[in-house]
């Protein structure tokens, strides 16, 4: 299977002579180093993402990590320094000025962190936005945006201005005119971020609900492990402009290469992520206490036994054994590999 | 004996300075000084004047005055303004035209239509009661105390000079926010034409056209007037957010519907700031142009200094006052109607 966007051995330097500094940051320059001693500021370096159709892609890293600029690349509203970006198999980088807007218009729409909506148009006319810009007749983005806006719950609000929305409300617009766009790939750019925690819930809820039905090639950029992992099919973790792991997220979080995500992924409510799937084992036995499906996750198979340790279950899905699950694997999952290794080695002082 | 004599000839030059010797014109300072005898003026010269032209000109002819340098300046405009009429005289004749017609019509419309116009386009500029009844009011004084006709003479400048003054400056203004060279040529325009004293943009229009034509007095208030449209719409373009700019290119947008559709828009309040103060500008700039023969309640105000009339120079200014008034609160009410509808309060 072709990914349906695929980012090879990207880099991205800013300044003037951005080109001549590659060679540098191939050659090992670190960020600091180029700063110093070149006045450039390293933003990507050798990116290579495969972004499956019909997919989450979750792009996670802390602030500055680069991750706003490689989701701009992919639309090409940064230039790259280095690289390729392929859409379909087309190389963006080929795209003249007038196949780079239709590539905007009819394959990638775009959800804002601060929203970006247009202050002086209505709710419906922001959703229109992406219609009108193609020169679409009045009736169809009319009726085109209706039906967004009704599926993110904004029925009776067309005609409101954003300012007079709250900031929930005024991200579903930015939801709503990215679906009008009716494009295969959605960047999302912290589309979450400024909105409260129990918001943001319902905001995610609402996504994933569109995309069991739609199916989209969807970029979602985070700085938050929590909500990378309830959304990611494909986590790429950032730092410092390089990627420092990518994968599955239940891979990821049982196998963290690198100190940087044990860091991440320690405070996080591994009970309540992992899944019996991601930590089950082969089956050796023939007897056990129970099932449980290979998509539970941890937290509820723990109150399913009732705190009870001996147990051992039985892994299905689709009504067909797929592995087993002792109780005592799944305690030793839900300490991060970061204390216990620590724990281990201040113990025999 | 001129100060700087020993200079010039310890450098040598002494022949070349005499070598034209001719008598040239006296200096003001020189008559002065021959007037006051010969001693007099020995004992008050200062014992280092500053080298300027006219001190340097004293010790060596060669170096010309000071007054050489403003008669070349005179000079030069005057060999090339024929040329410059020659190109000015018709880019600028719709000029005249716009303001004897806009006059004619003011002028000669009856005040029983010419009012109600007024009263209904403050209403829809303003769509504020209050407002609209105030310029009413303001108007009916006006025929009331016999200075409607000025005032309509006044108002008709003003409207023709705003109409072009916002007509060039927004695309002037749309040109310097799209490029930094352009805005680093033309702000230093913009704060010559701020600057400069009013009279002396009047200086060379005079020679250039003649007192009788309008275009003179519109061009001098079209000058002045104009700066502020052109600085709030580079301003309210650069001013708009980065974010919807990256909204509107994402979503593929050409520069033309980026223009018309988000930034022109989001930089209107900025816009009709702008305008607002333009029609400011060019009513200061009317009273002054009455001297060039602009009509209106300038003519009044002059004719009271001149005459040293001095209620009807005192009438007149307040019925500046007035208008300034009722056209800066239709305009702001028209700003924040927009303000409004876009659901900021
Ligand atoms: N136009 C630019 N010129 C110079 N440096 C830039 C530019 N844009 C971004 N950078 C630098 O690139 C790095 C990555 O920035 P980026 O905005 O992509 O980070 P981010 O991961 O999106 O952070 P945040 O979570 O704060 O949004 C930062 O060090 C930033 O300073
Ligand atoms: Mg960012």
């Amino acid at each position: 299977m072709t990914a349906k966007v695929a980012i090879k051995e990207l880099y991205k330097i800013f300044g003037q002579r951005d080109k001549e500094m590659v060679q540098l940051v191939k050659d090992g320059m670190d960020k600091p180093t180029l700063l110093d001693q070149h006045g450039h500021v390293l933003g990507l370096q050798d990116i290579s993402v495969d972004m499956q159709a019909g997919e989450i892609t979750v792009i996670m890293g802390l602030s500055g990590s680069g991750k706003s600029t490689l989701i701009r690349h992919l639309n090409r509203l940064i230039e790259p320094t280095a690289g390729e970006i392929l859409v379909d198999g087309q190389d963006v980088m080929k795209l003249g000025q007038a196949d780079l807007r239709a590539l905007r218009q009819k394959q990638m729409s775009m959800v804002f962190q601060k929203f970006a909506l247009l202050p002086h148009r209505t709710v419906l006319q922001n959703a229109e936005m992406p219609l009108s810009v193609q020169g679409l007749d009045a009736d169809t983005q009319e009726r085109d945006a209706r039906k967004w806006l009704d599926r993110v719950g904004l029925a009776g609000f067309e005609d409101r201005f954003p300012a007079q929305l709250s900031g929930g409300m005024q991200q579903r617009v930015g939801i709503a005119r990215a679906l009008t766009a009716n494009t295969d790939i959605m960047l999302m750019d912290e589309a979450f971020s400024a909105l409260d925690p129990l918001i943001r819930t319902d905001m995610q809820d609402l996504l994933l609900e569109l995309q069991k039905e739609l199916h989209k090639t969807i970029v979602f950029i985070t700085h938050d492990l929590d909500e990378a992992l309830k959304l990611a099919d494909h986590l790429v973790i950032l730092k410092d402009g390089a990627i420092v792991q990518q994968g599955e997220p239940q891979h990821i979080l049982l196998n963290p290469n690198d100190p940087y995500i044990e860091d991440f992924v320690s405070d996080i409510n591994r009970a309540r992520v992992l899944r019996v799937r991601s930590i089950m084992e082969p089956v050796d036995r023939d007897s056990f206490d129970g099932d449980v499906d290979a998509d539970s996750s941890l937290e509820r198979l723990i109150a399913q036994s009732d705190g009870d340790t001996g147990l051992v279950y039985r892994v299905m899905q689709d009504g067909a054994q797929i592995g087993q699950l002792n109780m005592k694997q799944l305690v030793k999952a839900l300490v991060p590999r970061a204390r216990s290794d620590a724990k281990g080695a201040s113990s025999p002082k | 004996m001129a100060a700087y004599e020993k200079v010039f000839d310890t450098l040598g030059l002494r022949e070349w300075c005499d070598a034209e010797k001719e008598e040239a014109p006296m200096s003001m300072a020189q008559l002065l000084a021959q007037a006051q005898g010969e001693e007099g003026a020995a004992a008050d010269a200062p014992i280092l004047p500053f080298p300027s032209l006219d001190v340097l000109h004293e010790a060596c002819a060669q170096i010309g005055q000071t007054r050489d340098l403003t008669e070349g300046l005179e000079r030069g405009f005057l060999s090339i303004r024929n040329e410059l009429k020659f190109v000015l005289d018709p880019l600028t004749q719709p000029l005249s035209w716009a303001l004897d017609g806009t006059l004619y019509v003011f002028e000669s419309a009856p005040w029983w239509i010419m009012i109600p116009i007024l009263v209904i386009v403050s209403w829809f500029a303003s769509r504020s009661r209050g407002v609209t009844a105030f310029v009413g009011l303001v108007l009916l004084f006006f025929a009331a105390i016999d200075h409607y006709d000025v005032a309509m003479q006044t108002m008709a400048i003003v409207f023709v000079c705003t109409g072009l003054s916002v007509l060039f400056g927004v695309p002037i203004g749309i040109g310097m926010s799209k490029s930094n060279t352009a805005q680093r040529i033309i702000i230093p325009i913009l704060d010559l034409l701020q600057t400069l004293p009013t009279f002396v943009y009047l200086i060379p229009l005079i020679f250039l056209f003649s007192v009788t034509e309008s275009k003179l007095y519109g061009i001098a208030i079209i000058l002045y007037a104009i700066v502020p449209v052109i600085r709030l719409t580079d301003l309210g373009i650069r001013l708009v957010d980065k974010d919807v700019i990256e909204a509107a290119n994402a979503f593929g947008m050409n520069a033309q519907q980026k223009l018309t559709r988000v930034e022109l828009p989001l930089a209107l309040p900025n816009i009709m700031a702008g305008v607002n103060q333009t029609i400011m500008m060019s009513l200061a700039m009317v009273v002054i142009a009455s001297l060039v023969s602009a009509p209106g309640l300038g003519v009044l105000v002059l004719r009271g200094i001149r005459n040293l009339e001095l209620g009807v120079g005192i009438v007149a200014g307040l019925g500046i006052v007035l208008l300034a008034v009722i056209l800066d609160r239709v305009s702001k009410a028209a700003l924040s109607r927009v303000d409004k509808q876009r659901g900021h309060h």
